[in-house]
């Protein structure tokens, strides 16, 4: 059975390190793996988004609607951006952040302040501060740690094999903060 | 060693292991990744050069020197590149050439998605298109081997799926080919008409061969399917067919696009009920196999607009395909913008403010062209803005020449919008060209081109300097500004279009993206002093924004650029540095 998980955010939040210890973790389980993004124009503040794919012999590298096991976003306007992308009985995992995009900078549109409420109806959403828990790691940056530390808990690969990950992708003086990080959002 | 690697990763990967000792070639996204990654192995020869023209010669001087050699692009790339393409096939090669060209069915980051099969059926040079990483290396180093083999240039042909995912490869060690020294081979390599006129048969001959070889090749496989759905696919498509039908339909997967195998695909055409053709962009394999006299289903399916996925290709088959969540709330687009800080920002203010008719390239600075800055009126391709001003002045005179300007960024000038400029000074046009020189290669990730002073590798190199040249091509009116200066910006635009000569000005501020440029620190909105007028907003600074009323910067994005500052009437921005 092949598993599809999205990557979701905004353009510079630091989703390379999220897909890069994802890819990592699932090769070193044994899983034929794939990793899908794309580069150039929309990472500049754009909406970005990362596929990763894992399984016995995974053929597509994107994600089609409706597919998705769990969908990661970074940021809470992204989540129902991708939101079809989830499948029945699929998970959201959202950071509370806010990121008020260009329309909505220069007032041609509004921030859909009840996106959340609206998530929440339609899937299984599990929505957590978690720029507060990096700050409360070290540091601002270890969000998408603390994320991939919430998806842990959804996926049945051992905690112990995900450390061993995170070790391996992390330059050593940031290896402390990555690991509380990790586990503030698993604990979450 | 079992690896994870993006395939243009791979490509570079199977250029080192193939031996390949140069490598030449111009950033463009999805391409850019192979010659980074190549550049990384110290016995691998790097560089990025001025444009795709210069990259491809270079590399078919490597290969006169019997030097494996290889160039890569994006496929608008080898527009430029198409002049040495076309009489290369007719040369041949002496070290193995491969020609990577990535192109961006999508349009993910292009101005067009042309179809780059096309180029290999014009120009007769054969060509490769691997479906995953494992692939790109694979096929990577076969390409050299028939570049050898057959005395021809070989295409790799990626896509943005395949070039920038990432799979798992087996990398093996670098097996350097036999030397071979230089010998004079004046009717191979002048093509001058009594040589070429004997290189042609020789071209005609070799795709007749290539297409021999294409029919035994383990590279075009069949895999037989349970149905009497026959689907011939290639790259990425072949993925997502795999996706859809498992073991179902039978399948002819093409390893090389071109030439095609003719006779495995009769016989695969009698071997199923219904054939069909499932690729991307143009209906390149369908034509083919229409031309057979073979009866396929194709692009009446499949759109030659943008990608195709999974999904789609289910639905199209009859498949059921899965339900989805569909959101009631509207959700405000995200597109990408400029960088808070970057310095194209100020120009592009004075350009709007003073109702200047823009035309523009190809760059980070395109972003321009979207609300509130809305600065550009053209954008066609690599250094058009410059040629193309020319013209509008010819066409427009006194009408167009005080109130036009292009707009180009100093990568996308050595590029190739110094020929348009020398054609501004020649064909004398009262022209007003604005080089935005952020000094480096913005939008491809941050490649040095010649007016940065370093290498690929990052050394110290020569520094072309652009006054310099503009001056040398005959324009006398030249000036720098700090387009952090919205003063300065202003009067130099104003002064340089009311001149009666053409005029250059280099807004010159190194991108706020670079290690090398620091941040200064956050500014600040002091609430009380905020009246509310939304001035600095109309430069759409992503830091900026309005909260309950009063502008507000977000201290984690802004670096202090203080080009907002400028604009408040009412002193309301606070802090802020000087800048050098």
């Amino acid at each position: 059975m092949t598993k599809s998980i999205m990557i979701v955010g905004v353009g510079g939040q630091g989703s390379l390190l999220a897909s890069t210890l994802l890819g990592k973790l699932l090769v070193n389980e044994g899983y034929d793996v794939k990793v899908s993004e794309v580069h150039g124009m929309s990472q500049r503040g754009g909406s970005v988004v990362t596929y990763v794919r894992f399984g016995d012999k995974v053929y597509s590298p994107i994600i089609d609607m409706g597919t998705a096991d769990a969908i990661i976003s970074f940021e809470k306007l992204e989540a129902g951006r991708w939101a079809p992308y989830l499948k029945e009985g699929g998970v959201i995992i959202t950071n509370t952040q806010q990121i008020d995009p260009m329309p909505v900078v220069i007032g041609a549109a509004e921030y859909p302040e009840n996106i959340l409420e609206e998530l929440s109806e339609k899937a299984d959403v599990v929505a957590l501060d978690a720029l507060t828990l990096a700050e409360e790691a070290g540091s601002p940056k270890a969000v998408n740690i603390v994320l991939m530390g919430r998806l842990a808990k959804t996926l049945e690969i051992p905690v112990e094999s995900w450390k061993a990950a995170l070790k391996s992708v992390v330059k050593p003086q940031f290896i402390d903060i990555n690991l509380k990080a990790f586990d503030l959002g698993y604990n979450s | 060693m079992k690896e994870l690697l993006i395939g243009n990763a791979a490509v570079a990967r199977g250029l080192y292991e193939a031996g390949c000792s140069i490598v030449s070639s111009y950033p463009g996204t999805p391409s850019t990744e192979i010659t980074e990654f190549a550049a990384k192995y110290d016995e691998i020869y790097c560089e990025w050069a001025p444009n795709e023209k210069v990259a491809m010669e270079v590399a078919f001087g490597a290969s006169l020197r019997g030097k494996r050699a290889c160039c890569a692009m994006k496929h608008v790339g080898l527009n430029v590149a198409a002049d040495p393409l076309f009489t290369l096939s007719y040369t041949g090669v002496t070290g193995g050439l491969v020609i990577c060209v990535a192109d961006d069915p999508g349009m993910h980051s292009s101005q067009n998605e042309q179809d780059s099969r096309n180029y290999a059926k014009a120009s007769k040079v054969p060509m490769l298109e691997p479906s995953n990483s494992a692939e790109a290396l694979a096929f990577t180093k076969l390409a050299f081997e028939l570049s050898e083999e057959f005395d021809t240039p070989v295409f790799i042909k990626m896509c943005t799926r395949v070039a920038h995912s990432q799979s798992i490869v087996e990398t093996s060690e670098r097996v350097m080919p036999p030397e071979k020294p230089y010998e004079k081979n004046p009717q191979k390599y002048i093509m001058m008409p009594a040589n070429a006129k004997k290189r042609h048969p020789f071209v005609e001959e070799r795709c007749e061969k290539l297409t021999e070889y294409a029919n035994t090749a383990d590279i075009n496989f069949e895999e037989k399917g349970t149905s009497g759905i026959g689907v011939i696919t290639s790259g990425t498509c072949y993925q997502y067919v795999k996706e859809v039908f498992g073991d179902e339909a039978s399948i002819l997967k093409l390893g090389m696009v071109y030439p095609l195998p003719t006779e495995r695909i009769k016989s695969f055409a009698k071997s199923v009920d219904k054939l069909y053709v499932v690729e991307e962009l143009d209906g390149f394999i369908e034509t083919h196999v229409k031309a057979l006299g073979i009866d396929c289903v194709g692009k009446e399916l499949f759109s030659c607009i943008g990608e195709l996925c999974a999904s789609v290709i289910a639905e199209k088959f009859g498949k059921e395909v899965p339900a989805h969540i569909t959101m009631e709330t509207e959700i405000p687009m995200r597109p990408p913008v400029m960088c808070a800080g970057c310095p194209h920002r100020g120009m592009y203010y004075t350009l709007k403010k003073n109702n200047i008719t823009v035309l523009g390239d190809i760059g980070c600075y395109t972003l321009g062209a979207v609300a509130p800055l809305n600065a550009l009126d053209s954008t066609l391709c690599m250094g058009a803005s410059v040629s193309g001003l020319h013209g509008f002045n010819k066409a427009g005179g006194e009408d167009t020449e005080g109130k036009t300007v292009c707009v180009i960024g100093d990568s996308t000038f050595m590029h190739s919008g110094i020929t348009g400029l020398v054609n501004i000074s020649y064909n004398a046009s009262n022209s007003t060209v604005i080089i935005l020189d952020n000094s480096i290669t913005g939008m491809t990730g941050h490649q040095q081109n010649p007016t940065t002073g370093y290498n690929i590798k990052g050394d110290p190199a020569a520094k072309i300097d652009l006054e310099t040249l503009c001056r040398a091509v005959g324009i006398n009116r030249i000036r720098v500004v700090d387009p952090y200066d919205l003063k300065a910006c202003d009067e130099a635009v104003k002064e340089e279009l009311k001149a009666k000569e053409p005029s250059v000005i280099i807004s010159r501020r190194p991108c706020v993206l670079l290690k090398s440029v620091k941040a200064k620190p956050s500014l600040k909105v002091s609430p009380d002093k905020c009246r509310s007028c939304k001035m600095c907003m109309k430069l759409g600074c992503p830091a900026i924004s309005m909260h309950e009323g009063k502008a507000d910067i977000d201290t984690t994005l802004c670096v202090g650029c203080g080009v907002c500052t400028q604009m408040c009437k009412f002193d309301a921005i606070l802090g802020g540095e000087s800048h050098d």
